[in-house]
């Protein structure tokens, strides 16, 4: 069975050439075109539970180490191999779940919501080729092959965001998310390159063996490479200005691959690549002090925002910097927790969105919303359920997952009281905006226009049949991963441990023991560290509490408030509804002399030099043409002299 | 005289009519004569051949006289033909009024 | 034979005369006077011919070029009634002209060189004048025209049929 492995990012990969070629091209009905869709996305969600069943009849040990399924040989040139090969291991299959499993159900829901739109084979093409991408990343074997999916699911974001092309922005916002990637992939292919310098392969299972030979500069260096790709990917400071801009793009799009799948994929890949990392303490302190402060950068720009999406949004960047945090403090199996329960309740956040979009005929902005719980009951109860679980109320499985994460920011090696602090900040303020989102839109007063109110309707069971199961899913995926303390075993470390290592492992020397070591390791003894732990998992569902006190009071009892607080700090307010003005600064200092650059070369250089030069030869060839065109006299006897001219300078060499 | 008439004096003598037919063909105007220069320069290979064949006591020499005679026969029947074709379109046959053989 | 004095006279008698020939084909302004010298230079070279023991060839020389061939030249020239040429002082000589001059001069000498300074190669063949005699000449030519040079042969036939038919096409008067 786990041979069949390949299969499982091949179902989409067909779905896409069926829709993309013979339903454009036939123009088949829509129905046709879902069905193959969402029974690709079936299949292989069907195959990762058989192949996950698989592994876990093999012995913890054995998991890890099962072979690879090698296809063949891709690049075999002078010294440099590497094949077209699937990995299967814990880390993988779970990935792979989550993403087959989450991507079947927005596929469903799109069948939905996309249903009146022109695009719609179009749409199930460049969905079904984005998951295939994305199983190749998260299945490959080798760094190449995981780049070439990473590449992908970069370009299907693209055609994803700019769906709606003929409009001025969504084009824009693709083609930024496009740009904006892409310096991070440059990024990751210097790792790549300096992991083949090295260790001259770019298998993972080859690197990670030879990966101990390796320096701790180079490592450092290798591990800050990656990582710059892993932050543009997953929008991390400072390349996390696309994520905002490609809400442009159809919701499910932003839910599926902006949520649950793509962005996750630096996550992943850290993961993945946790050896390298924890041979590089500097590089784990990076990680962790970039994903702590984007944490809590996203989400105060996510306090002010207005429209929904945009607050779903900054939502995801900060939840992101979560998972950073937790990879870069050594807990790399907590990170890989909480990109699963997330995917859960931030999918159903955007479903869910879609969803009171769809009833809201199209509209946006909160502001126009209100008091429409009644009207959408089922959208507001699995919204409610993602809204508790992405708060850390215990109960939900973004309490787990969150829970873990700030822990071993305070306790692990790597950790430091100071990340676990601005990590509970952010927690409070992801509570706050949160459920200020929820209450502006579902509660109050309705502040709709009449012909909008009249239209407020809940969405089809195709569309509120999905929202229920994430919502479910949002409910008990926490469950795999209860800590201990709380008298759990936590099965989802325990299944990933074989890959991933037990405990946060550490070297001797973490970045910040080097510089606070008072604080180096929050938790050393058992007892000590059970007694801090239940404190700060109260400290955390306490700011959690408090924050959704604070929304409540704010924007359902004293409405009037969050105005009035506006106008008294209104630099304050600017600056931050207005995103700090960074696309702004990135326009001057980046967009703009870059355009310059391209325009001087195109002008001064490829008409002026390229095209010259080919000119030139092209003249030349008619000059030399124009020459030589005299000896064609027509006459006889000037060709009967030609003839004598040769034959003399031919007797010369006859004669020597 | 004592010595023998060697090889080498007919060589002479032939290749004193060749760099005679080809000043003709270079120098004449009207396509007969240097049609029938070009004939000159033909026999004077001959020669060469037929003194080369009797100096080495063979008859590959007189074999390719003979072909050498042949094609010459038939090239004038041919080129002969053209003349009179030429004549008949262009009313000359100089060679200095007819530059027809180019692009 | 060859030393003997009548055969160098009769070589140089003879050589003078064709080269004297030439020389007039090739001055003279009237066609017909050039086709007249011509046949006279054809003659000598047989008469050369004869002196190297090539008889058939000497007949055959006779009686193709210059019988067939300059008859049918001597033909084309009354058929298109072609004037004398002009008297070549009022016309300055061509650069053209005077390279191709030189050049002549350049190949005559290198064929000279050729000639005198070389040794020149080739291995003895079977057929020295005796044996020809022996066998008799046409009979042994015929014999190696059919065995050895064959394939020449038969390509030769082609060549006349070409011609042949190319005399006709040519000829032929445009409907």
């Amino acid at each position: 069975m786990i041979d069949l492995v390949w299969l499982i990012p091949l179902f989409p990969a067909v779905g896409f050439l069926f829709n993309g070629l013979i339903g454009k091209w036939l123009d088949l009905d829509k129905r046709v075109v879902g069905s193959v869709a969402c029974t690709a996305l079936g299949l292989s969600f069907l195959f990762s539970i058989l192949i996950f069943f698989s592994l876990l009849k093999l012995p913890p040990e054995a998991r890890a180490a099962v072979p690879d399924k090698v296809l063949f040989d891709w690049i075999v040139s002078g010294d440099f191999k590497t094949v077209i090969g699937y990995k299967v291991d814990p880390l993988s299959i779970v990935m792979a779940l989550v993403v087959s499993g989450v991507s079947f159900f927005i596929h469903v829901y799109s069948v939905g919501y996309m249903h009146d739109d022109p695009g719609f084979t179009r749409y199930f093409a460049y969905l079904n080729l984005f998951v295939f991408m994305m199983l190749t990343l998260v299945l490959a074997n080798n760094f190449l092959l995981m780049f070439v999916g990473w590449e992908g699911v970069g370009l299907c974001s693209y055609l994803l965001i700019g769906f709606w092309f003929e409009r001025d922005a969504p084009a824009n916002a693709g083609k930024k998310a496009f740009v904006v990637n892409r310096v991070g992939d440059f990024g990751f292919l210097l790792g790549i390159f300096l992991i083949f310098a090295h260790l001259g392969t770019v298998g993972f299972n080859e690197v990670f063996a030879k990966a101990p030979s390796l320096d701790t500069a180079t490592v450092t260096l290798i591990t800050l490479m990656l990582f710059v790709g892993a932050a543009g990917k997953s929008a991390q400071i400072p390349l996390y200005v696309w994520l905002p801009d490609a809400m442009e793009g159809p919701t499910p799009v932003s839910s599926l691959i902006h949520a649950a799948t793509m962005v996750t994929s630096g996550v992943y890949m850290i993961a993945r690549c946790h050896l390298l990392y924890s041979m590089a303490p500097i590089s784990m302190a990076v990680v962790a002090i970039v994903g702590a402060v984007t944490a809590l950068y996203a989400a105060s720009m996510g306090l002010l925002q207005f429209d929904i999406k945009r607050v779903l949004a900054y939502s995801t960047i900060s939840q992101l910097g979560y998972m950073f945090l937790a990879v870069g403090v050594g807990a790399f199996s907590a990170g890989i927790f909480h990109l699963m329960t997330h995917a859960f309740f931030k999918g159903l956040l955007f479903l869910g969105a879609g969803s009171v979009m769809h009833a809201m005929s199209g509209e946006l902005d909160m502001r126009n919303m209100g008091g429409i719980w009644k009207r959408v009951p089922l959208t507001f109860l699995t919204f409610l359920v993602a809204t508790l679980a992405i708060a850390g109320i215990p109960g939900f499985s973004g309490f787990f997952s969150k829970d873990e994460i700030l822990w071993q920011a305070f306790s692990s090696n790597h950790g430091h009281l100071y990340l676990w602090v601005v990590g509970a900040v952010a927690a409070g303020m992801t509570a706050f905006y949160m459920f200020r989102l929820l209450f502006v839109t579902f509660l109050g007063p309705c502040r709709a226009s009449e012909e909008v109110k009249k239209h407020i309707h809940e969405s089809p069971p195709i569309m509120t049949i999905p929202l229920m199961v994430l919502a479910l899913l949002s409910v008990i995926g926490g469950y795999v991963g209860i800590p201990h303390i709380l008298g759990g075993r936590n099965f989802f470390h325990e299944f990933l441990a074989p890959v991933l290592g037990g405990a946060p492992q550490g070297t001797e020397h973490t970045a910040f023991s080097l510089v606070r070591p008072v604080f180096a390791s929050g938790g050393a003894a058992v007892g000590e560290g059970v007694n801090m732990e239940l404190l700060l998992m109260g400290v955390s569902v306490a700011v959690a509490i408090i924050g959704i006190c604070i929304a409540f009071y704010l924007y359902i009892w004293k409405t009037e408030v969050p105005k009035r607080l506006g106008e008294r700090f209104k630099t304050i307010y600017t600056i931050v509804f207005n995103k700090y003005y960074v696309d702004e600064i990135y326009e001057v200092c980046f967009v703009n002399s870059t355009k310059k650059l391209g325009t001087f070369l195109w002008r001064r250089f490829d008409d002026g030099v390229v095209d010259r030069s080919v000119n030139l030869v092209a003249e030349l060839m008619a000059w030399l043409g124009s020459v030589l065109r005299r000896i064609q006299t027509g006459y006889v006897q000037s060709y009967a002299l030609g003839i004598i001219l040769g034959a003399v300078i031919i007797i010369i060499f006859l004669i020597r | 005289m004592p010595a023998s008439v060697t090889p080498l004096y007919f060589f002479v003598v032939s290749a004193l009519i060749f760099a005679i037919g080809a000043a003709g063909v270079l120098i004449r105007r009207n396509a007969i004569v240097v049609f029938m220069c070009i004939e000159m320069m033909l026999s004077a290979v001959n020669l060469t051949f037929i003194a080369a064949a009797h100096y080495l006591n063979s008859l590959d020499g007189v074999l390719m006289v003979f072909f050498v005679m042949t094609v010459a026969a038939a090239e004038a029947a041919v080129g002969l033909g053209i003349f009179v074709l030429l004549f008949r379109g262009r009313k000359t046959i100089r060679v200095d009024e007819i530059n027809l053989l180019k692009w | 034979m060859t030393g003997s004095i009548f055969y160098w006279i009769a070589f140089v008698v003879t050589a003078l005369a064709a080269v004297f020939a030439a020389v007039m084909v090739i001055t003279r302004r009237n066609p017909i006077h050039s086709a007249m010298f011509l046949v006279l230079n054809f003659l000598c070279i047989a008469v050369l011919y004869l002196l190297l023991n090539a008889q058939f060839i000497a007949i055959i020389q006779v009686m193709i070029y210059a019988g067939a061939i300059m008859m049918l030249v001597i033909f084309v020239i009354m058929l298109l009634s072609v004037e004398e040429e002009e008297r070549r002082r009022k016309i300055p000589v061509p650069l053209a002209q005077m390279l191709g001059m030189v050049l002549i001069f350049i190949l005559f000498a290198q064929l000279i060189f050729g000639v005198v300074v070389k040794v020149l190669p080739g291995e003895q063949g079977e057929f020295s004048p005796e044996r020809i005699a022996e066998l008799g000449d046409v009979k042994t030519i015929a014999g190696l025209l059919f065995t050895k040079f064959l394939f020449p042969f038969e390509v030769a036939s082609i060549i006349l049929l070409v011609g042949i038919i190319g005399a006709v096409i040519l000829s032929k008067k445009e409907r």
